[in-house]
């Protein structure tokens, strides 16, 4: 339980517009990016492997695979840099943390896709 | 002594008067531009004016400020009659002398009692019970300085306490990795020099940050944000007052 004066303290800094998001699902995180004074939006594609944390310092990561190399990157939730998350695919999983992705290769890291919400059959 | 009204509507004073608080703890909050800022939740105020030190009579000039109620139960006699009348037979007798007894700021009793030292102009700007909210003192200051109690480490090795590197983790060591090494040399000066960093109490002991940049100051919660860590546990208490650092 977090103290009531920490929650005030960071109700300015939480976003509004929830992101809304599952584990396993495969998404794209549009970000801003500042270059000189043009903003820019670029996209991180990848399959959300874990969120943590709560308030303002909550997180997620998300994995994918560049040149047959993992990349992880992790953004705050509630940073104003994080404009978007588009949904591609709901992955069926059954944990609240993907790691043991990162021990699998090529095909093995696929995950099933899962065409109901959840919670519904 | 530049008295001004802000523009939040509150009788903002140009003094170095500082505000009583709680840690309450850290958090991050962002800027529009995406900026993570740490910070630390001061719960600041609103603190009471308990006393106006006086140079005629006690010698030197400050204001006595109260922060946070104690229950009237866990209050000593004192402490209740410190903060507000109470019947006493010296009170009588001294009304009765025709004596003034000094004022009382009429409020609960306080569990965080500190004194900051003004100047007797700054001092006048004051009364006994009036109450000092975040806004008030810190609306339109820049930085601060935090005094707190570090937290405890009970009695500390060298390493800990004096950053030493401790002896080797091999090369024939034998139970000393932690240990400080030598304290001094032979019989020229055949003693331990005073002031040779050895184990001991380390904590627990007041630490002033300087400095640190004022985030917000939130009237409506009595929270002051600060960037950067403040020394003691949350929940401590500690004493926030306008840096003098350029």
């Amino acid at each position: 339980m977090q103290h009531k004066l920490l929650q005030a303290a960071e109700a300015s800094s939480l976003r509004t517009d929830a992101l809304e998001f599952e584990i396993g699902d495969t998404v794209d995180v549009h970000q801003r990016i500042l270059e000189g004074d043009k903003e820019r939006i670029q996209i991180f594609n990848g399959v959300v492997i874990a969120r943590r944390h709560g308030g303002t310092r909550e997180n997620f990561t998300v994995r994918r695979i560049v040149a047959g190399e993992g990349v992880e990157r992790t953004f705050p939730i509630h940073s104003p840099k994080v404009a978007k998350i588009v949904v591609k695919r709901h992955g069926k999983v059954r944990r609240a943390k993907l790691f043991f992705l990162r021990d699998r290769v090529g095909k093995a890291t696929r995950l099933t896709e899962r065409l109901t919400k959840k919670g519904e059959e | 002594m530049v008295a001004m009204n802000s523009p939040l509507g509150f009788k903002v004073f140009d003094m170095s008067c500082g505000l009583l608080g709680r840690k309450v703890g850290m958090t991050q909050v962002f800027t529009p531009q995406g900026e993570a800022i740490p910070v630390t939740v001061i719960e600041c105020g609103p603190c009471v004016v308990l006393q106006i030190r006086t140079v005629e009579r006690d010698g030197y000039s400050a204001i006595q400020l109260g922060f946070s109620d104690k229950p009237r139960r866990l209050a000593s006699r004192s402490e209740r009659g410190h903060v507000a009348a109470i019947d006493s037979k010296r009170r009588k007798s001294l009304a009765a002398a025709g004596v003034a007894v000094a004022e009382k700021a009429d409020c609960e009793p306080k569990r965080f009692v500190r004194e900051f030292r003004v100047t007797p102009e700054e001092a006048s700007a004051f009364t006994v019970g009036q109450v000092l909210t975040v806004s008030q003192i810190f609306g339109e200051v820049k930085h601060v300085d935090v005094v707190g109690t570090s937290k405890g480490r009970g009695f500390a090795g060298v390493m800990k306490r004096h950053n030493f590197h401790g002896t080797c983790a091999s090369h024939g060591v034998k139970k000393v990795h932690r240990s400080g090494g030598s304290t001094g040399q032979s019989t020229d000066p055949g003693k331990v020099f005073k002031g040779t960093k050895m184990p001991g109490h380390y904590g627990d002991a007041q630490v002033t940050v300087r400095r640190l940049q004022v985030v917000r100051a939130d009237d409506e919660n009595n929270v002051l944000l600060v960037r950067g860590a403040v020394p003691g546990y949350s929940g401590g208490f500690v004493r926030v007052r306008k840096t003098n650092c350029k």
